[in-house]
């Protein structure tokens, strides 16, 4: 057994940072299941440049043939020499396909999807760390990654070839092609997911016929993300190609697209580990906004339904999104959701930890935000007094207390007397909410008091006597109130309650 | 009105008091007497005069019913979404409150234009309605409570769904099978057809709790729907119904399982995704156990070969979970020929998780094998796999081993054993990974009983002591736990030989967690070995750290006299732990001063009420005038509760 440091004996944990220190990078084989019991040594053909034009094509075939062997980069001992011939036709085979014209030939199309869809789709190994955290830990690379970096560099060389001819490739690659791109954007792999989408981005591009498909898988990914396993390495990349689709979608907004938005895109925002696509999603929330302003009401109460109640790291990001959404809102879309809206940013304004309130304060620097705030002065102020006075007086934090100072003043240069109104109601205001309060817990406590089958309630009703007199006393400010038809209801009702009381007692 | 209602708070309250009261007495009357309660009213009723209703009052509803489901909605309406929950999580009371009609007339129409509330209110609502029969008016008018169900069945998200399914499931019994016609079956095909998945892969719950009660073309119509949605082009829906298939197969009639439930089982088993063929593994426990062992052959195994062989890890994976169940469900001979291999495939699989998965299930499965065959199965196809295992790269897969390799000696009988298991053991003892080593010592009762822990004994020690010392205090932990067993199976001179210096080193470790465990360890010792053993080996060593300069290894004393006292008895209390503890009461530690006073406590029912009265009594009324507001807590504490005042 090694020897234990001092520092680990004292509490047995051993220290974050030496935990981390012991891990280096690892990498991982792809989970090829028992593909080839034994590859075969690949031996060397000559160069494509120098075999006569006849041949070529038949050479590049060939080439790309040899390419269909898998070899296991775990083990770094074994097929040293023919993993290098590999990787040196794989390079080859790049080159030829973006500096030469007429070498996609039909016939070639086959044996160059094969080629792909032999080395890069797999299914990908179960996480080392089942709790990868993508923020702390250092992603598992890809073992093969020699290999495979190549075959992507190749994939993409032919799709960006001049020649290359979409009507034929359709044969090739189709839906069942994609739908084993998109499974491998869970590549914990960085540089993976990187080629994947510009993969998919030109894939998108060049096959019309295989958009709308794209997009519903991508759906299907992010709803299975969402609500089923929360884990899926590629949520970011994805959003980043939507981004650029929702640029390019038509007006009017097909129902698909709104449906996305928001049944998809919004839910989104629950994800535990927002963080890490956060900025794109925004995007592609911003992007569907300018194209159609009226969805930002639906948008924005999406927002407000799914707000975090105990993540501030996360709260923090919806309230960025949220400027960034003020950002581009059109004035009458403003009017429509400044009550709710603003609702909730009165509340992280008077949210205890400072960087929620810190975030919702500087909203207040944003000019177009001032200015559709002053235009609504008399709507928000009233909503964003309370927190604001109190937080003034409040808050543990001095440069939050600070901003407040600010923000009050500016509010109160804003509408001046509506200002004063609400300084010199305060105090009443937050007695009448204190009582309201009050008497909803009382009215609970009874209600509770309902359910349990305590037979002394009867007998010791404590609102016996006094409860039919504050009733009968409640009863004049009732009638008050109540139109004449309504009295006598309540009149009948209140003498049923009353000779119940007495013949219970 | 409604508004009214929050400025009237307090009046209400004795409105719904009132209401209590009623409550109560209808309960108490029965069913009955609830009915006689819910006599409606009309309106011209309502407008008698007051000595009109007086006169009534017997049987007669108050208009008070009113107010309940205005607070209710006055609640629901909150903004703050606590609030909201409280009201719906109190929503039977309500329902009470209200009686049978209206809230079949006013409180579910309402609850059913609610549904767009955030998420935890909405599963609040789904689980409460579930358990709504009685409040709606018995299984009568059960159907009234699908309309909401319906809608919270189609939310996005899958807790409120599940919830929701859930309850409806519960409901649907309770429907008379005219009832489940008209207005269940009707609900089913409703989801089953809806546009957002959603609805459909809540339908997917639904048509086996319906299925056996239904007319002949009514279930001819559930299973087309069934069949729909197996195929559905969205992958959550095709999941939602591979994982039913197994439950919806058990109430279908055998011949349609054998024409339906077989083909669709065979599609969803080749998913193109692998998260749907995972789950058609799961279903194939059940679908073998319902076909006849003839037709096993041809329907299943096909399928589940491929399976057991499919490309995606987590397939395999599944299949290696779940291999008990599926080799009870094809029987010996299948298991024989087809699942003996299959097992060894996985035991070998590429995957650590896949091998990790069936070196969990290697006990059961050998358990289960045909007894006729069984012990030439395990030597000559499954134990070569496990020695591989042994000395597998993957720790979790060794230590998933090491659970149950142990389980093997039963079966193997003993000479096999010593043979061909001990050297294993052997190994995983001496494995680099700690959790290895102590799933083997934690699982040593099974040997003990076939060969005797002597074999092992040689082997066993470094182990055990490497264990105790490791840097996790966790492993530390779990080896104490297994001390007492141990001691039992190696017999006390072993123990006093070889493990008695590590037991009293516990005593003093550093995590507290360990002194704690430690010194119940003793005291399992002392009820093994006997009181007079206690006095010779461990009293001594345990008295002699209450002079240790750490006030925690002088605790430590205390914590062991509280532990040991009773199993000790009281000769060996009163004459050589009392005095060390009646000594300490002048430590100058609080902490260890109080503690005196709780062991005095502790120990005091031992004691004989001479030595309570003259030596216990000064001491703890001395402890109780301390400076130390906690040592006089406690002194008095103990005085009272050995009645000493």
């Amino acid at each position: 057994m090694s020897a234990i440091s001092a520092s680990e004996k004292v509490d047995g944990f051993t220290r974050k940072s030496m935990r981390k220190a012991q891990k280096q990078r690892k990498s991982q084989g792809s989970s090829q299941y028992r593909t080839q019991s034994a590859p075969v040594e690949l031996s060397p053909l000559p160069q494509l440049k120098d075999a006569p034009s006849t041949e070529q094509q038949e050479l590049f075939t060939q080439k790309l043939q040899q390419c269909c062997m898998l070899f296991d980069f775990l083990d770094s001992v074994t097929d040293l020499k023919s993993k290098e011939i590999k990787r040196a036709t794989l390079n080859e085979l790049v080159d030829y396909v973006s500096t030469n014209r007429g070498v996609l030939v039909e016939t070639a199309y086959p044996e160059i999807t094969d080629m792909i869809c032999t080395n890069i789709f797999r299914t990908l190994p179960p996480s080392e760390n089942p709790d990868f955290d993508p923020e702390e830990d250092e992603p598992t690379l890809e073992a093969s990654w020699p290999h495979i970096q190549l075959v992507y560099e190749f994939l993409l060389r032919f799709l960006e070839n001049p020649d290359f001819q979409p009507s034929i490739a359709k044969r090739y690659i189709d839906q069942k092609f994609v739908l084993q791109l998109l499974e491998l954007f869970d590549s914990e792999d960085p540089r993976e997911r990187d080629f994947l989408k510009t993969i998919l981005h030109r894939i998108y591009g060049k096959f019309l016929g295989l958009r709308a498909f794209i997009r519903k898988q991508i759906n299907n990914i992010f709803l299975r993300f969402i609500y089923e396993t929360e884990h899926f390495n590629g949520v970011a990349e994805l959003l980043e190609i939507l981004g650029s689709i929702i640029n390019g979608f038509a007006l009017p907004l097909k129902a698909e697209h709104k449906q996305f938005l928001m049944k998809v895109l919004i839910p989104l925002h629950t994800a535990k580990a927002l963080s890490l696509f956060h900025a794109q999603l925004a995007y592609c929330v911003v992007q569907f906004l300018e194209k159609d302003p009226t969805l930002t009401e639906p948008v924005i109460r999406g927002l407000l339904k799914f707000w975090p109640k105990t993540c501030s790291q996360k709260e923090v990001m919806f309230l960025g999104e949220i400027e960034e959404i003020l950002d581009v809102i059109e004035p009458t879309q403003f009017k429509k959701i400044q009550e709710p809206l603003f609702k909730q940013i009165s509340k992280c304004v008077a949210n205890p930890h400072f960087q929620v309130a810190e975030r919702a304060l500087y909203f207040w620097n944003n000019e177009y935000i001032l200015s559709l705030i002053e235009e609504n002065i008399d709507k928000i102020l009233p909503i964003m007094f309370g927190s604001l006075y109190r937080i003034s007086k409040e808050h543990w934090n001095p440069t939050i207390v600070a901003l407040v100072y600010n923000v009050l003043k500016t509010l109160m240069e804003m509408n001046c007397t509506l200002f004063d109104e609400l300084t010199s109601s305060y105090k009443a205001d937050r007695q009448r909410e204190k009582k309201k309060e009050q008497e909803r817990d009382e009215l609970w406590k009874q209600l509770e008091e309902l359910r349990l089958s305590n037979p002394t309630l009867v007998q010791n009703n404590c609102h016996g006597l006094t409860g039919i007199k504050r009733m009968v006393r409640h009863f004049g400010k009732w009638a008050y109130c109540l139109s004449r038809s309504q009295v006598d209801e309540k009149i009948d009702a209140t003498l049923v309650s009353l000779w119940e009381i007495r013949s219970y007692r | 009105m409604f508004g009214a209602v929050n400025a009237l708070g307090e009046a209400l309250v004795c409105q719904a008091l009132h209401r209590g009261v009623k409550t109560q007495q209808r309960r108490r009357e029965g069913p009955a007497a609830a009915l006689l309660w819910q006599k409606p009213r009309s309106a011209a009723q309502q407008r008698h005069s007051v000595t009109a209703i007086l006169s009534k009052m017997a049987g007669a509803d108050g208009d008070d019913s009113l107010y309940p489901i205005a607070v209710l909605i006055d609640e629901l309406r909150n903004e703050d979404v606590q609030l909201r929950l409280n009201s719906i999580k109190k929503l039977s009371t309500i329902a009470l409150a209200l009686g049978v009609e209206r809230t079949r007339t006013e409180l579910l129409p309402f609850l059913t234009d609610t549904i767009y509330d955030e998420d935890e209110v909405l599963l609040a609502l789904a689980e409460q309605l579930g358990n709504f029969t009685m409040l709606v008016g018995g299984p009568e008018y059960v159907h009234c409570l699908l309309p909401p169900l319906e809608s919270l069945a189609t939310v996005e998200e899958t807790v409120v769904r599940d919830k929701a399914v859930e309850s409806l499931r519960k409901i649907s019994q309770e429907h008379s099978p005219v009832d489940l016609e008209v207005h269940f079956e009707p609900l089913v095909k409703r989801l089953a057809s809806g546009d957002w998945f959603t609805s459909r892969t809540s339908a997917c719950g639904l048509f086996s709790v319906c299925y056996p009660r239904v007319s002949s073309t009514v279930k001819a119509e559930i299973r087309q729907h069934f069949r729909t949605l197996c195929s559905d082009d969205t992958p959550m829906v095709r999941r939602a119904a591979a994982s039913k298939l197994g439950e919806f197969a058990k109430v279908l009639e055998l011949d349609y399982v054998k024409s339906d439930i077989i083909s669709l089982f065979t599609a969803l088993a080749s998913d193109e995704q692998d998260s749907v063929r995972l789950l058609a593994v799961e279903a194939c426990v059940s679908i073998a156990t319902l076909l006849p062992q003839e037709d096993l052959e041809t329907l299943v195994m096909p399928t589940l070969r491929q399976a057991a062989e499919d490309k995606s890890w987590r397939v395999r994976y599944m299949v290696a979970d779940k291999f008990s169940e599926l080799q009870k469900a094809v029987g010996p001979e299948i298991t024989k020929n087809d699942l003996v291999p299959a097992f060894q495939n996985l035991l070998k699989d590429c995957e650590a998780e896949v091998r990790a998965a069936a070196a969990n299930k290697v006990k059961e499965f050998c358990e289960n094998l045909p007894e006729d065959s069984r012990e030439q199965i395990i030597m000559t196809h499954i134990l070569p796999c496990v020695k591989e295992l042994v000395s597998d790269t993957n720790q979790h897969v060794k230590s998933a081993l090491a659970s149950v390799i142990m389980g093997l000696s039963t079966i193997l009988g003993k000479d096999n054993t010593i043979e061909h298991l001990l050297p294993l053991f052997l190994a995983q003892l001496k494995d680099e990974c700690p959790e290895v080593r102590l799933n083997i010592i934690s699982n040593l009762d099974c040997v003990n009983e076939v060969i005797g822990i002597r074999q092992l004994s040689q082997s066993l020690l470094p182990a055990i002591v490497e264990l105790a010392e490791d840097a996790k205090w966790r492993v530390r932990l779990a080896i104490i736990e297994y001390m007492p067993l141990l001691a039992g199976q190696l017999g006390v001179e072993f123990f006093d030989e070889k493990l008695n210096t590590l037991c009293m080193a516990w005593l003093i470790d550093h995590v507290y967690a360990i002194r704690e465990a430690a010194t119940c360890n003793l005291m399992k010792l002392v009820e093994k070995f006997g009181a007079e053993w206690a006095q010779n080996t461990i009293v001594p060593k345990v008295l002699g750290m209450a002079n240790d300069p750490n006030y925690l290894h002088r605790m430590t004393t205390l914590f062991c006299i509280n532990a040991l006292s009773e199993a000790c008895g009281q000769d060996i209390t009163t004459k050589q732990m009392l005095p060390v503890v009646l000594k300490m009461s002048n430590d100058q530690v609080a902490n260890v001063r109080f503690n005196v006073a709780k062991s005095l406590q502790k120990i005091g029912p031992v004691l004989d009420s001479n030595a309570l009265q003259t030596e216990v009594k000064p001491v703890l009324e001395k402890l109780a005038t301390d400076t130390d507001m906690d040592v006089k807590y406690f002194a008095q504490e103990a005085i009272s509760v050995l009645a000493l005042a």
